[in-house]
């Protein structure tokens, strides 16, 4: 998918990589880089996906990174249904129906 | 400018001066003393002037919700004549969600007032939205950092909603992988921008607070004729606690309870990258409660105003599973859906309430917005595709990063005592720590009398936890 200038897109970047992390760390953190993402409106004339870009966040400032998508959108909602709640619920209605008798 | 880790972090303290405005140095004694009370009055804003502040953004005066369902249950689970009335006060309904509107209230008034264009916070959590919310508001710059993915790119699906509402309010997001260089990126950006530091420890942000204790003990004594027997708060920080004690203590409430409570974590390790995903509580944990309880001053500023210690009666732990229950309860049982991290105190009241008189009252001082990603559906099945176990039964036998047990009847929630004492003699093991046996003799009065206040001990149980430290 190509980008063009102007876009919203999201970035990535690596900020440090494995076995240059902070001291102290976690020995797990320690083996894994350090990574940003941040989203901008695209500065680059035209891009590719995973290309090295320049994009202007919403606060104006102008950052580098490897293009991941355009328009990103948000994926987050309500998981998969934990039908365990139900028992909850069906107990608790039982318990305080005893209670008003 | 070099900025190379270990010379941003040098160059750490003059950052911090600048970019919350504050010089700490005129409250410190030489010693391990600092003028607390100075430093409250001195650059934060009287109660009064908070009100008006937040009246201007419409934050604050939440309602105060009776829970008869809840405290029945909880009468019917203990002996005659036990049983405290159960209230909730529903900081939900502030502009951003939660009760961090009031803490990013008089941040982001203060830093418009001093000519910053901007503002900037790291949180993953409701403060984000908050400080979004207020520079919104007030027409600010604003810049959220957050601590998000794992190195799978893996997202906490709450933290993915806080980004998403942030970025309602028109903030940037920066997300990080886990790790504390987080700091790193933040003083980065704070030294890029020159934007104000809207730390959750200045004086703004916990004064901001003190308006949450006083509302309540006022509608509470509008509700029942009295100041409440016990006031429970959600432990992180210790900013909730230490501001909402304080506005307790204005409104003449001197013999409320204060009760702390965390979720239980223990084992987790809050900055490896293999265990970040498999809690299901991103604050309000026991990873965050215990450490800044005992050493306050590991925040972001030089000199934290959330000093919770200093107000705290006791200190219980529940478990994720409990509060997750306590959640549906609440929306079954009381009409109120509510996210899941903002009922940890919910769980513990309702556990507490069983062991108090029946005339009494106990007060749940927060809620927080519900919603995709954070809720108790999304929440539960991030943990459940990440290979924690989840099931019904005794929450006693829940192991954070492994198990949530949800308890198959309400008598099975309980709640952990923390040793308080214990954690009182940590924070002045911590203080003296780099003071020789003869230094620990000749401490001042002033020293002394400062870690008394620092723990809610008398001098003499001081003395005593100094004699310990030697041990």
């Amino acid at each position: 998918m190509t980008a063009k200038k102007g876009d919203w897109v999201r970035i990535h970047s690596v900020l440090m990589e494995a076995g240059d992390r902070a001291p102290g760390i976690p020995e797990d953190t320690s083996k894994v880089p350090y990574e940003l993402w941040d989203k901008g409106f695209l500065i680059s004339n035209k891009a590719e996906i995973g290309d090295a870009v320049e994009i202007e966040t919403i606060t104006g400032r102008n950052i580098k990174g490897k293009l991941l998508e355009t328009n990103p959108s948000y994926d987050h909602d309500f998981g998969e249904f934990i039908p365990e709640i139900l028992i909850i619920d069906k107990k608790l209605k039982v318990i305080m129906g005893e209670l008003a008798k | 400018m070099n900025n190379d880790y270990l010379k941003l972090m040098e160059r750490k303290n003059e950052i911090m001066k600048k970019s919350v405005g504050i010089d700490y140095s005129q409250f410190e004694s030489g010693s391990i003393a600092f003028d607390y009370e100075g430093m409250m009055e001195k650059v934060g804003y009287s109660l009064e002037e908070i009100r008006e502040i937040q009246n201007e953004t419409g934050v604050g005066n939440t309602p105060m919700y009776k829970l008869p369902n809840l405290t029945n249950l909880a009468r019917s689970l203990t002996t005659e004549g036990k049983g405290a009335r159960i209230f909730l006060k529903d900081e939900a309904s502030n502009p951003s969600g939660s009760f961090k509107a009031r803490r990013a209230a008089t941040a982001v008034y203060h830093a418009k007032k001093l000519g910053f264009k901007g503002v900037i916070a790291a949180t993953s959590g409701n403060y984000g939205a908050a400080v979004a919310s207020q520079a919104a508001m007030r027409g600010l710059n604003c810049i959220i950092v957050q601590e998000c993915y794992d190195s799978k790119g893996k997202g906490q699906p709450e933290i993915i909603e806080k980004a998403r509402k942030c970025e309602a309010f028109g903030a940037e997001v920066v997300q990080l992988s886990v790790g504390p260089e987080l700091f790193y990126t933040f003083l980065k950006l704070l030294e890029e921008t020159s934007y104000f530091n809207t730390s959750l420890y200045t004086p703004f942000g916990i004064a901001g607070v003190e308006t949450l204790g006083y509302e309540l003990s006022q509608q509470m004594t509008d509700i029942t004729g009295r100041n409440p027997d016990t006031v429970i708060v959600t432990n992180a920080g210790g900013g909730n606690l230490t501001g909402t004690a304080r506005g307790l203590i204005k409104a003449g409430a001197n013999n409320t309870k204060i009760i702390a409570a965390s979720v239980n974590l223990k084992g987790l390790h809050m900055a490896s990258n293999h265990d970040f995903n498999k809690k299901s509580f991103t604050t309000g944990h026991t990873g965050f409660g215990i450490p800044f309880t005992t050493v306050p001053d590991r925040s972001d500023v030089p000199r934290s105003a959330a000093r919770p210690l200093r107000y705290m009666d006791r200190y219980v732990t529940v478990n994720q599973g409990e509060v997750f229950y306590m959640t549906e309860a609440l929306a079954q049982l009381e009409g109120l859906e509510r996210g899941p991290a903002g009922n940890i105190s919910l769980a513990a009241a309702f556990v507490i309430a069983q062991s108090m008189d029946a005339n009494h009252t106990i007060v749940v001082q927060e809620t927080e917005y519900t919603g995709a990603g954070k809720h108790i559906q999304p929440q539960l099945s991030f943990a459940r595709n990440n290979g924690i176990e989840i099931r019904l039964g005794d929450p006693i036998e829940e192991i954070p990063g492994k198990s949530i047990i949800l308890p198959s009847h309400p008598s099975l929630i309980k709640v952990q005592d923390l040793d308080l004492s214990g954690l009182r003699e940590s924070l002045i093991k911590h203080s003296l720590e780099e003071m020789s046996s003869q230094d620990k003799k000749n401490l001042s009065e002033t020293d002394i009398q400062f870690l008394s206040d620092e723990t809610k001990s008398s001098i003499e149980t001081v003395k005593q936890y100094i004699r310990n430290t030697e041990q």
